[in-house]
Order: C-alpha cells, then structure tokens, then sequence
C-alpha cells in the first residue's frame, strides 16, 4: 500500500515535470533509466554483473536510427525492431555467457560486447567515430509529431512505463521468485529441479531487449545514435547507476540514473567540468565504502528502522 | 594602449550604433557558446584555450555589440557527438544561444551542426579537420574557418608529388578523420601523377606503432605520410624514427597542431613538412595577438585557437553591421564582409560558408635551428587559398 502512495506521487511528478524542466533532459533521463532498470535486473535480482549491456543499448539505438532514416518506418515499428534485434543478440550473447558465473561472467559479457563495439566502429552503416546523425524523429502512429519536445517527453514516459511495468511484473511472478532464488543460493534452486541455466537466459534476453528499447527511444531524443552507447564505458556507467541508486530495488537504477544524468548534465556546463570523471569516480567510491546498499537501498533501511 | 584605444573606439562605435539603429536583439543579449574538448586528447588544440579566444574576442569588440552585452558561455563535449549535440541542443531551447563556436572533433561538430541547422542557429566551426560541412553536409548556417583536410592534402601532399615524391604509403588513423584524410590526399597524388602504394589503418589511441611502421618499410614508398592527429602523430613519428624509417624515406605529417609539434622531440621530428592554417610568429600582427594570448593562456596557440578569435570577431562584426542577431540577416553579412585580421589573409568567405585563406607549407625546426621551445616552425611557403581548397560545390551554393 505504502509503495503504490509512492508510484502515485512519482507518476504525477512525472506528468507536470516537463513545464518545469529542460523535456530533453527528462527524456533523456527516462532513457537511462530504463537502461538501469533492465540492467538491474540481471545484477539485482539474479545476482550476475554483466558488463556488456551497452551492446544492448547500441543495437537497439542503432537498429531503429537505420529504420527511421532509410524505410521511412513510423517510430513505433522503428523502435519495436530495435528492442527485439537487441533481444535477439541478447538470447545469443545470454546462451554463450550465462554458463559462467562471477568474474567469469562478466568477463565473457565485456568480450561478446567489445566484439559488437567494432563491429559497429567498422561497419560503414553506423557512420564510425561521427555515429549515426540526423535521425528523424517521425510521427508516431502517422499522427503524433515527435518533432515537439513535449510529446516526445510523453512517448520516452510512455515507454518508460511499460519498460517498468515489465520488469515489475517479471520480479513479482513465479518466475522473479525463482530468479531470486538462484541469486540466493544457487546449488539449492538446481537441487530444487530448477534448470537455473534457462532461467538465467531467459532473464538475460528480457534484460537485453529492456536495455534495447531504452537505447531506441534514446536515439529519437537525441536523434543520433554515436558509438558512445556500444562503448565498454557505457557498461560500467550502467553498473555506476544501479549502485548508487540501490543494487535489488527496484526504484534504485531510477534514482540512480537520476543522479549521474543530473551531475552530468549540470557539471559538464560549469567550472567543474574538467573535473567530471574525477567527482564519479569519488562518489562511485564513497558509495561502495560508505552506504552499500545504495541511495534507496539505504532509505529503505532507515524507513524499517523507525517506521517498519 | 593600443588594446586600450581599441576597445574605447569599439564601444563607442557600439554606443552610436545602439542609439541610431533600431537594435533588434533577441533576449537583449547576444550569446555564443563555445564547445570544446576540456579535458580529452584535443585539450590542448581547441579546449579552453578557444574559450579564451572567443572571450578575447569579444573583450577586444567592446564587450557590447549594438548596446547589448555579449556573453561567452562554455562547455565540455568530452568528444562524444551525442553529449556535443545534446549540449548544443540545450542551448538553444533553453540558453538562448545566439551562435555556436569552437568545435573540434569533427564527429562531434557533425552531430552539433545538424542542430544548430535545424533550430536556424550560426555554427562557427574552428578546429574540425573534415570537409563535409561545406560539401555532402553543407548548410547556410555552417561557418568552417581555419583549415580543412583539403587544404591539408593540397598544403602538403601536392607539393612533395611534384618535387618527384611519387610513391606513397599512409598510416591512417582508423576512423571517419583519417579515412577522409586519407581519401583526399590519395586523390591528390593520384591526380598529380604518383601513386599510392598501400595502406595501415591504426586504431585511434595506438600505442605501439611498430607494426605498421615494419610495413611501411618494406612497401618500398618514396614517403609516408601519417593521416593521423594528436598524440597518434607524435607516437607514429616516434617509432618511425626508432625503426630508421626516417633515414630510408621522408615522413609527411598531414595535421601537425603546434602543441603536437612542440611535444615531439626536435631531432625526430626535425626537417618534418606540414600544413597550417596558422603560425604564431609570422608577423608583428601575429605577434601581437600570440603575445596577449600567451599571458592569457599560457602557451603559444594554435591555428583553432587564432581562428575561433578570428572568427568571432567577425561574427560580431557582422551582428553589427547587419543591425540584429537574427540568424539570417547575419550570415548574409557575414558572407558579404570580407574578413581581414592577423589570421585571415587575402581572405573571403564563400556562399558555402568555407572561409578561404591564405595556408603555410611550414617545415619542423631542427633542434639547432630553435631560438626556444616556442619557436617550432619555418614557414617554406604561402599557399594562396583558392590552391589549397577544392572550389565550392553548386548545391552548396547558399546565396
């Protein structure tokens, strides 16, 4: 009951925040939201780091800008072949890497998307180091013009939502129930007469193409898809969001994502913008010396402590 | 003094001008944002040092332009077209940006000038290398003015074919700059009777060169030439002078930034020819302009940096002249103005918006040829600019 009072109130901040704020920025943040909500998925409630999500988020972006300048494609179809080509290399990428656990894990993940991010630095359709610029943003539906700030905003929260409902849906059925099972004790969930291997690939395919969707979406707001998103600094970005928003929460990676996105944007602008890697860098350390369990993760335990 | 008399005069100028003319300024201000790489590996040929160029220029202008103030903001791009875009982006929906200067990467200035297109918003290119903004990517807003890979490939290539240089072989920087780069200098060659006899396509950021060097040695070419920028040259440079290659054959560099130049070691890179837009002792002018800029900035600039003064000065001149920001009525101005500073020489900018100049065919200095570390070139000759870049392409033509 306490958290649907906190959706609520989140979602109507949702809807009047772009008459107060910079619609792009928002949207961007949405963007990167999702992206560590899907992540957060595989590390929060499977307990595996991949390090390679930014192959996701690329595909994806790269996939629907293709679409959206060369078939002349509504963005809705344009981002739906996105999220499922990121899909379809995460069921690859998630059959050859889920064997594995641990470092190995991430190891294998870094490699598969290191593989990716030189194919798309070499392949000519991506346009190299200059990216994919000037991708429309098209009418949604034939009808809606992306074009305008506002609905745009609308759309990426439109996506947004499904994207968070999704995962939401995924944790709290039988299937989430499983996968935090394996995270818990993974000889138990086999000894069980789980096939944790399946589990954890299709896990992985479902945070793939979340992470491909938020990448479409990103590449009509910025109407540019740049090699940026396939970079292996991407991934750790990701894993940057999710620990300090709160690893196993579910709001975590949006309050996470929040938070870099907003110190990006505001530092990069001021005199502080020499010293931009340095500052995350410290946070990203205080963060893991300091509160674990994250921004929300801590919340939560003050909240159990005097109101629980 | 001078600096003095020149800025009173500006202002009073600017003064009359408000109080005659129906100034018609947006936002009662005119503002240039300036994008730059403030900490990445161009930091030092376009970062903040353009800042202070564009800021100069603007304190050199009177600080006012038809009784409005000029502001100068700035911000980082971090060499990513999508933060460059998004930053730009941001600026002009929500800053009230007048005109974009500075500008690097020429990926990131791509993704940039896209917008500034869009929302009809002059780009003022400096320090981008590639030719597409005013050929397959031109615009009426785009303003390209210090130098392009053209003016590069004809500076340095063309003259080293003639001189009997016939066979060539390119390290190339494995991306979007170097294949360009690479791409105009063979058709320069190819045009002028030599050929190009093979091809190493290095990733950005090698750090080992030796590889590639060992095939350059055995491709039996006449010269090398590096299509590569930044540290890249300075590290190709310095394994071929390990590997004798310099001995063997002449080495071109086809960007060579003077803080590139001064960070090489004078006996390797001694005797080295190149290309530049601009050198800092030319002439007392130049002189003038380094001096002020070096107790600004602290070092000696390069060419980005006199030409985002240069630029921006003319920028305002042509705000001035035409009455208003309006984007429109500026660049008209700007294009019917001739420039003519320190840095732009026998100078006009076409209707595609490249500005044309005068470019120096300059030689490294060997270690006993060097008064002090400022001193870095010898400028062999001046390349008339209509030589140096390729003529105006009719879809370009923006009258």
């Amino acid at each position: 009951m306490k958290i649907n009072k906190v959706y609520v109130v989140l979602l109507l901040l949702a809807l009047v925040a772009p008459f107060f704020l910079y619609p792009v920025f928002l949207a961007k943040l949405l963007c990167f939201a999702l992206f560590a909500c899907a992540f957060n998925l595989m590390l929060g409630y499977v307990g595996l780091l991949s390090f390679g999500h930014a192959a996701f988020l690329g595909t994806g972006g790269y996939i629907t800008g293709w679409l959206m300048m060369n078939s002349g494609m509504t963005p809705e179809l344009a981002i739906l072949l996105g999220t499922v080509s990121a899909g379809a290399l995460g069921a690859i990428y998630g059959k050859l890497s889920v064997k594995r656990e641990g470092i190995y894990f991430a190891m294998v993940t870094l490699a598969l998307s290191q593989l990716v991010f030189f194919i798309y630095l070499q392949a000519p359709f991506t346009g190299g180091e200059d990216g994919m610029q000037g991708v429309p943003r098209g009418n949604l539906f034939g009808m809606i013009d992306l074009s305008d700030n506002i609905n745009m905003y609308y759309f990426v929260l439109a996506v947004f939502l499904f994207g968070f409902w999704l995962i939401h849906r995924t944790i709290h059925s039988p299937f989430g129930q499983v996968l935090k099972a394996i995270r818990e004790n993974e000889p138990r969930a086999v000894s069980l007469g789980y096939n944790v291997n399946d589990y954890k690939w299709v896990a992985f395919t479902i945070s793939a193409a979340l992470a491909g969707l938020a990448g479409s979406t990103k590449t009509l707001v910025f109407q540019l898809a740049s090699l940026t998103d396939v970079h292996w600094h991407m991934s750790g970005e990701v894993v940057l969001m999710t620990l300090v928003g709160g690893v196993g929460t579910i709001l975590g990676p949006v309050v996470g994502a929040g938070v870099i996105v907003t110190m990006q944007n505001y530092l990069s602008g001021g005199e502080l913008g020499n010293y931009l890697h340095i500052i995350m860098g410290f946070i990203f350390v205080v963060c893991v010396l300091a509160f674990r369990s994250g921004i929300v993760g801590e919340f939560q335990k003050v909240w159990k402590r005097n109101f629980g | 003094m001078k600096m003095m008399k020149k800025t009173l005069l500006a202002a009073s100028v600017a003064a009359v001008a408000s109080s005659a003319a129906l100034a018609n300024v947006s936002d009662d201000k005119v503002k240039i944002g300036v994008l730059a790489d403030m900490g990445g590996t161009y930091a030092d040929i376009c970062g903040q040092g353009c800042v202070t160029a564009t800021q100069m220029a603007v304190e050199d202008f009177g600080g006012t332009v038809l009784g409005k103030p000029i502001e100068v903001i700035s911000a980082d791009d971090q060499l990513k077209p999508d933060v460059g875009s998004a930053i730009v982006r941001k600026w002009i929906e929500n800053e009230q940006v007048d005109a974009v200067g500075g500008m690097v990467s020429s990926a990131v200035t791509g993704a940039a000038t896209k917008v500034t297109t869009d929302a009809k918003k002059i780009a003022l290119i400096s320090t981008s290398a590639s030719n597409a903004f005013t050929t397959k990517a031109c615009s009426p807003y785009n303003v390209h003015w210090t130098y392009n890979v053209v003016a590069l490939a004809n500076g340095t290539v063309k003259p080293m074919v003639e001189a009997g240089k016939k066979k060539w072989f390119f390290i190339t920087a494995d991306y979007a700059f170097g294949h360009a780069l690479e791409g105009v200098a063979t058709k320069v060659i190819n045009e002028n009777g030599g050929e190009v006899v093979g091809a190493a396509r290095a990733p950005l950021g090698t750090t080992d060169f030796s590889s590639y060097i060992l095939q350059a040695q055995s491709s039996g070419a006449d010269v090398v030439a590096l299509a590569n920028a930044g540290n890249d040259t300075v590290n190709s440079l310095k394994a071929a002078s390990e590997f004798g290659l310099t001995q063997m054959m002449d080495v071109a560099g086809l960007l060579v930034f003077t803080p590139n130049a001064q960070a090489m070691d004078p006996n390797v890179a001694g005797g080295m020819r190149t290309t530049t837009g601009f050198y800092w002792d030319l002439d007392d002018q130049t002189r003038e302009w380094s001096k002020r800029f070096m107790e600004r900035h602290g070092s000696i600039p390069a060419m980005g940096h006199a030409g985002a003064y240069s630029m921006t000065m003319h920028y305002l001149k042509a705000v001035e002249a035409a009455g208003t920001d309006d984007s429109d009525a500026v660049i008209k101005k700007m294009k019917e103005m001739k420039p003519d500073d320190f840095f732009s020489r026998n100078a006009t900018l076409r209707a595609d918006g490249r500005m044309v100049h005068d470019m120096y065919y300059v030689e490294i200095k060997k270690p006993d040829e060097r008064r002090d570390d400022n001193d870095i070139f010898k400028v062999v000759s001046t390349i008339p600019g209509d030589q140096a870049y390729a003529p105006m392409l009719p879809e370009c033509n923006f009258k």
